[in-house]
């Protein structure tokens, strides 16, 4: 059942090694024109791409979540989310419980990162708490859930390393290239050759950052969609993740905090001119409304193979997102509960519930007053009582 | 002859291997499927546990409704006596429960008084996520299950189970009618 994975695995890695050789190839060019020596530049491009592969594995999880300001809860802060986490995380089969992040922003979005099943994070914005039912928010973990599953959020953060590392050294070398570099030319007076190598490494200068980001989509895309298959085999219920994404996809709100390398990583691309809709502008990620229709399309057959059927028919053809090894295991009937749609509060008691739990991350401490009004105490609130204004109580502190 | 005597050898060494793939791959799926087991039983025994406050709560609210909640006291009985008595019956029990607790909440409905207490809510969403608990981890049971038997009955894989003493896996069946229906979608 699980063997999509190692399939996708191998594709992976033949993608992975494209961009190496990518890599390699910028290197050792630059390293010719510039300093007249293959081997030098192709051991600089490799030493920056190790350095920054071994920052990436060992605190990429950490940079990202302090970069996107996430803040660690507890079973206790919100029990919606840590059950709803819970549930994916049983569906899934993964062993470990996966971290649970906050991060203080209206935009509707979500990550995973961890460089294994093991130590795995999972973040949402206190907006997408706010906004989406139960159902939707499961469909959202599950999508997450089977990214951590499928193990890639590491290898996504590895080819963001390889794709910066080749884009800094191409920036890098074409300012070099084209306003300091022509000395060395006429030194080693090399003639035709010498002119050729230079076209060559012009024109990886301008195409390899462009080819780079192309494999890299190639990669990422995929991933969505084999993670949307799989939130819809998990959730057992496909509409959940659908009118999630067409809920995010309608909303405004632009992300604070992420950046080119971070993209990815997210459930929608935070990418988008503020003010607009999302619509298909996306380019990390599959089109969004195309998303949405894969997923309604399958209504009764919510296994991987019922999402392949409907994205072949989505696409006339093509297909291939799932291996064929995975496809084999029979129907699988979609089932919703009545109840779990009920339990869902209000949005505007969802709204309260996740600001309560952003004043709590924040240190403030909760009073409650006899008549019934709620009190957020400042943690540099310095006097010993206070009084409520409504009924004049005393409190100490 | 000392080629022939190299190249049985040889083979030999690759039929034991691939023997030896085969076995720990059917242990494997074995585990997989006792770990899954044990995952629902977690969650049965959550929701064991979970009742009593349950009604303890529901109790001052709801004085007309003795026979909704004895019924669930009841099956929470039965539930946990049919423990020890094999997948199929304990599955038949955990869905009387499911089911009287379900007719617990739509009652509830009914109580707004009953509806807007914390603790009630509290407790409802608790129930309502070991609820959805036990049918996720049912379904990784039986998905687990499948493959498991996949491989006991295979060739040829199926030597080495019947060899090695594999028994197919019992799946965990629901009984009730309504959580299988498939949901209504609108596409407007």
């Amino acid at each position: 059942m699980w063997e999509q994975i190692r399939d996708n695995q191998t594709r992976s890695v033949i993608l992975v090694t494209a961009l190496g050789i990518m890599l390699i190839l910028v290197g050792s060019f630059l390293g010719q024109t510039l300093l007249g020596d293959w081997s030098i530049g192709l051991l600089l491009a490799l030493l920056i791409w190790v350095v920054m592969t071994l920052v990436g594995y060992f605190q990429g999880d950490s940079i990202l979540l302090s970069l996107s300001n996430a803040r660690k809860i507890g079973p206790g802060d919100m029990p919606r989310i840590y059950n709803v986490v819970e549930e994916m995380k049983i569906a899934s089969g993964l062993e470990k419980m996966p971290d649970i992040y906050i991060v203080d922003d209206p935009a509707m979005n979500a990550f995973a990162t961890g460089r294994d099943k093991s130590r795995a994070s999972l973040a949402v914005t206190s907006g997408l708490l706010q906004k989406l039912s139960r159902d939707e928010l499961q469909g959202v973990v599950g999508h997450e859930m089977a990214h951590i599953r499928n193990r890639d959020v590491l290898l996504m953060a590895m080819c963001s390393v390889l794709l910066g590392t080749i884009v800094i050294i191409a920036w890098y070398g074409s300012r070099v290239l084209f306003f300091g570099g022509g000395t060395r030319r006429s030194s080693s007076g090399g003639g035709s050759a010498q002119i050729i190598i230079l076209l060559v490494a012009i024109a990886l200068m301008i195409f390899a950052p462009i080819m780079a980001q192309f494999i890299y989509l190639a990669i990422s895309r995929k991933r969505e969609y084999l993670a949307d298959a799989s939130s819809a085999l998990y959730t057992r219920y496909p509409e959940g993740l659908a009118s999630a994404l067409e809920k995010i996809a309608a909303s405004t709100e632009q992300l604070k905090s992420a950046n080119n390398a971070t993209a990815p990583m997210y459930i929608l691309n935070p990418f988008r001119k503020s003010g607009r809709v999302a619509e298909d502008l996306s380019s990390t990620h599959p089109p969004i409304s195309e998303r949405i229709r894969i997923l309604r399309a399958m209504a009764g057959n919510v296994s991987l193979a019922g999402y392949e059927v409907a994205y072949n028919q989505a696409h006339k053809g093509g297909g291939g997102i799932i291996p064929r090894s995975s496809l084999v295991s029979g129907d699988v009937a979609a089932q919703h509960d009545e109840v779990s749609a009920a339990v869902t509060p209000a949005e505007k008691e969802r709204a309260r519930e996740a600001s309560d739990v952003l004043w709590k991350m924040h240190k403030y401490r909760e009073i409650t007053c006899n008549c019934g009004l709620k009190f957020k105490i400042p943690p540099d609130f310095h006097s010993n009582s206070f009084t409520c204004p409504r009924c004049n109580t005393t409190h100490s502190l | 002859m000392l080629i022939a005597i190299v190249l049985i050898l040889a083979i030999a060494i690759i039929l034991v291997l691939i023997i030896a793939g085969i076995y720990n791959g059917l242990v494997g799926a074995r585990n997989q499927v006792k770990n899954a087991w044990a995952q629902i039983d977690v969650q049965l025994k959550r929701r064991h546990d979970l009742i009593p406050n349950l009604t303890e709560t529901v109790r001052g609210y709801m004085q007309h409704e003795r026979g909704t909640l004895e019924a669930v006291t009841n099956a929470r009985t039965m539930a946990i006596k049919a423990a020890d008595s094999g997948v199929a019956a304990q599955a038949r029990a955990e869905g009387e429960l499911s089911q009287a607790l379900g007719r617990l909440f739509a009652v509830a409905e009914n109580y707004p008084d009953l509806k807007a207490s914390q603790n009630f809510l509290a407790l409802q969403e608790e129930l309502t996520s070991t609820e959805n608990k036990i049918s996720f981890s049912r379904q990784f049971y039986n998905d687990s299950v499948l493959q498991y038997n996949n491989k006991t009955q295979m060739f040829p894989s199926n030597i080495i189970a019947s060899m090695g003493g594999f028994k197919a896996g019992e799946f965990f069946e629901v009984t009730d009618t309504v959580e299988r229906e498939a949901p209504k979608v609108s596409f407007s």
